[in-house]
């Protein structure tokens, strides 16, 4: 164990703590924009400086192991100084326009801005210019917002495993890229919004939800993905009785099964729910047009059709197809279905949606 | 004499440096041999007993960063630093030119100290003529057998100041963004693929040899107590005679422009002069008349640095040479972290604006604020140093800036 002093307060920390853990230990309040528990560490935004006794330079907590009798101030003059010139160095190359930003009231350089009071930028000169054009169904990519912590790099990397961005050119002109600068369908991305999930900041917006409500206006239902049968926990943000986007769940407690990692259709396939084409009704063709009928209907003529194509061509001219958008109850008891009523063993599944 | 004091450069001319017969003729891999009958820890101390400081820049202690190298990890690697990137800097290059063996001999024996079969040499990016120079120096110390199963294999950069930074500089031999590290872990632990690594400057490890052959006191009684031996220095600008010197560590920097550099050009005045490279502070005539040694440049707010002396006369405009060297710090910011990405980038426009007469006196106000920031939240030396030389020319040469704004 180790024990230092951060701001007045003495802690006692397992050796190995981050100097970050260590200060949220301790009841502070330490801001960061490229930190995330789940990625690995950058080290790069230095918003988490603080000032260790002794250093010449502030010191980045989220990379530094906490060690014994450390005596750190997380909120001295220079540290403040240093997050503040930080902030005004990101708002000089950010577009800002909060009023029509999807991520308002959910946006941490809009907290930390409110936290610090930092109103402008005094560094303002060259405008942002990396606004990226791409032409698919379901991330926008507004770099003019980027706050280039990388975080949408690590997630793809690490969670999802498809590498499809990464950092291209140097310096002031950085900029978050696929290979070749092709559009995201082009490159090996699979669509899963990881970026989205993880980016603190308006610059990665899903296209589907665009528009359709921030956060903070919306009810939040925490439910399970019905595609396929991982379990996936995500949140659907209501509006008016209707589900207007999809958040992640972070928190492995409320979601053991992905800790809020989705794929395309659980992210972005959630439309279908107020669909004018979804089937809400049974439907059986008479006279070679589709017709409303109930269900004793529906599944009288089912009936009745499979055992005249079973007696008339036997029981294995039936194959049975099921879904994985069905509980695995269901799955069961159409197997018992196709082997114990109709006598084949044609069963097969979609395996996956 | 001018009073250089040659010990790299004793032979320079007098040997060819890739043939490793030639440097055994004058005295050379007496030093490993000498090692190889040693055990690691007791070379690791002579290099201590030595206080051999690193001649890349930060000075820091060679022998205690070579003991920070866990003795029983089985796989290790020695890694020279050849990048020399900072402007004005070619001291590495003249170590190789004239004597590339005692580079190879000083990697040789740090294998030895830490345990390494393998070494690298990071070669700068523009010097394609140095990595055959030293292939061939390899191939004939191999075949003079001298290096034993110790190998090195040579690795070209590509033109990034950045990838001097040694940690940087390792992930560019992984074949990654040139991007330092942050530290802790420190290269000594878990450096080159993961592995404990010592990264070392050419001069530094040039030396070793002759601390090993000559005993550590020897080395130690050199030139500055705290930072003994001898420093190879680069003259450039308006100086007399801009060429290369090997001086002890105690030499004084007014001797280095009046004596060795033959004075100021045309026979004027010294406006400025800027120890280390690009990164280093401009020095005011007033204080020239200190030692160049680490820690009195750091006692007058300089650097020794690199050892490049850049010499400034009366009629240069400093604002303009400042404004230059903010843009080579804004096309060579990596662009890992936020005070140096966006502020080398603000400090650019900023000091271009004043350069161009449109600056105001807010625009000095906030250079001398994100130069505080810069120094003290940067990730890297890059950001880091970037600010000090226009830090440091506002301080002294206020007035030059005063003229310009608006
Ligand atoms: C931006 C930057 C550039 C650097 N460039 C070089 C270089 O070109 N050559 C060098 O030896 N060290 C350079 N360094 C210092 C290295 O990081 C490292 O400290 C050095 O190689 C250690 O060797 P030494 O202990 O022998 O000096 C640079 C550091 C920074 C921050
Ligand atoms: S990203 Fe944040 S700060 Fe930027 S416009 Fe959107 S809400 Fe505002
Ligand atoms: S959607 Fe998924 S795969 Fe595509 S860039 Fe984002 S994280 Fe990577
Ligand atoms: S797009 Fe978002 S997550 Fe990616 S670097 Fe920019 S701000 Fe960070
Ligand atoms: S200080 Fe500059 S060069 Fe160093 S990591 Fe930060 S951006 Fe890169």
């Amino acid at each position: 164990m180790i024990t230092l002093t951060i701001d007045g307060k003495r802690v006692t920390v397992p050796k190995g703590t981050s100097l970050l853990d260590a200060c949220r230990i301790a009841g502070a309040d330490i801001p960061t924009l490229c930190h995330d528990p789940e990625l690995s560490l950058a080290g790069s935004c230095r918003m988490c400086v603080v000032e260790v006794a002794g250093r010449r330079n502030l010191i980045a907590s989220c990379v530094t192991p906490a060690e014994e009798g450390m005596q750190v101030e997380t909120e001295s003059e220079a540290v403040i100084e240093a997050r503040r010139i930080i902030l005004e160095l990101l708002l000089a190359r950010h577009k800002l326009e909060c009023h029509v930003c999807e991520r308002d009231g959910d946006c941490k350089l809009q907290d930390y801005c409110y936290r610090y009071g930092v109103k402008d930028s005094r560094f303002k000169g060259e405008e942002p210019h990396f606004y990226k054009e791409d032409p698919n169904p379901f991330i926008e990519r507004d770099y003019d917002k980027c706050i280039m912590c990388t975080k949408c790099i690590r997630a793809c990397a690490e969670i999802t495993g498809a590498f499809a961005i990464n950092l291209k050119n140097r310096g002031h002109n950085a900029v978050i890229s696929t290979a070749f600068d092709l559009g995201l369908k082009d490159s090996t991305c699979v669509f899963c919004g990881q970026c989205i999930m993880v980016c603190p900041v308006g610059s990665l917006v899903s296209k589907v939800e665009k528009g359709r409500g921030r956060t903070y206006q919306t009810e939040k239902v925490r439910t399970v993905c019905t595609y396929c049968g991982t379990g996936c926990t995500l949140e659907l943000k209501v509006l008016n009785d209707r589900v207007v986007g999809v958040n992640s769940i972070r928190d492995e407690k409320l979601s053991p099964a992905n800790r809020g990692a989705l794929c395309v259709k659980g992210r972005f396939g959630w439309d279908f729910i107020d669909s004018p084409e979804r089937l809400k009704e049974p439907l059986v063709r008479k006279n070679g047009e589709l017709m409303p009928v109930s269900w004793e209907e529906a599944l009288d003529y089912t009936a009745k059709r499979l055992k005249e194509v079973k007696e008339k061509w036997g029981s294995d001219s039936i194959a049975v197809f099921t879904s994985a958008r069905t509980t695995n109850e269901e799955n069961y008891l159409l197997q018992k279905l196709a082997r114990a009523v109709i006598g084949t063993n044609n069963i097969d599944h979609c395996a996956r949606l | 004499m001018n009073g250089e004091k040659r010990i790299l450069l004793e032979y320079a001319d007098k040997i060819n440096p890739e043939k490793a017969e030639d440097y055994i003729k004058v005295g050379g891999y007496k030093g490993l041999e000498k090692a190889r009958k040693m055990k690691p820890k007791q070379i690791i101390e002579e290099v201590k007993k030595s206080k051999l400081r690193g001649r890349g820049g930060a000075g820091f202690s060679t022998g205690m960063k070579w003991s920070f190298v866990p003795e029983h990890a089985p796989v290790k690697y020695v890694v020279c630093n050849l990048d020399e990137g900072e402007p004005g800097t070619y001291k590495d290059r003249i170590i190789c030119e004239k004597n590339a063996q005692a580079l190879l001999e000083g990697m040789a024996i740090c294998a030895l100290a830490i345990g390494a079969k393998k070494g690298y040499i990071y070669c700068r990016g523009e010097y394609p003529h140095i990595v055959r120079l030293l292939n061939n120096a390899i191939e004939s110390a191999k075949k003079a057998g001298v290096l034993e199963d110790f190998d090195i294999e040579v690795r070209m950069g590509a033109g990034a100041y950045v990838c001097g930074e040694e940690t940087a500089l390792i992930e560019s031999i992984e074949g990654k963004r040139g991007e330092p590290r942050f530290k802790p872990p420190f290269p000594g632990v878990e450096g080159l693929w993961g592995v404990p690594t010592v990264v070392n400057n050419v001069e530094t490890f040039a030396c070793i040899p002759y601390i090993l052959t000559h005993g550590a006191e020897w080395f130690a009684s050199i030139g500055a107590p705290d930072y003994p031996g001898t420093k190879v220095l680069t003259l450039t600008g308006d100086i007399n005679n801009p060429t290369y010197f090997e001086v002890p560590t105690d030499y004084l920097l007014s001797d280095v422009i009046y004596k060795l550099g033959g004075g100021i050009k045309g026979g004027r005045k010294l406006k400025a002069v800027q120890v280390g490279g690009s990164s280093g502070a401009f020095i005011p005539p007033e204080n020239i008349h200190t030692s160049i040694d680490f820690d009195s440049m750091s006692r007058i707010g300089a650097s020794l640095g690199s050892g490049a002396v850049f010499v400034l006369d009366e009629t240069r405009d400093i604002v303009d040479v400042a404004t230059r060297i903010a843009k080579f710090f804004e096309h060579e910011s990596c662009g890992k972290c936020n005070p140096c990405r966006e502020g080398t980038f603000r400090m650019y426009e900023m000091m271009q604006r004043i350069n161009a007469g449109r600056g105001s006196e807010e625009d000095l106000e906030n250079i001398l604020v994100l130069s505080r920031v810069m120094q003290k939240a940067s990730l890297c030396g890059l950001g880091q140093a970037a600010p000090i030389p226009i830090e440091t020319t506002i301080k002294h040469f206020r007035e030059d800036y005063m003229r310009k704004l608006m």
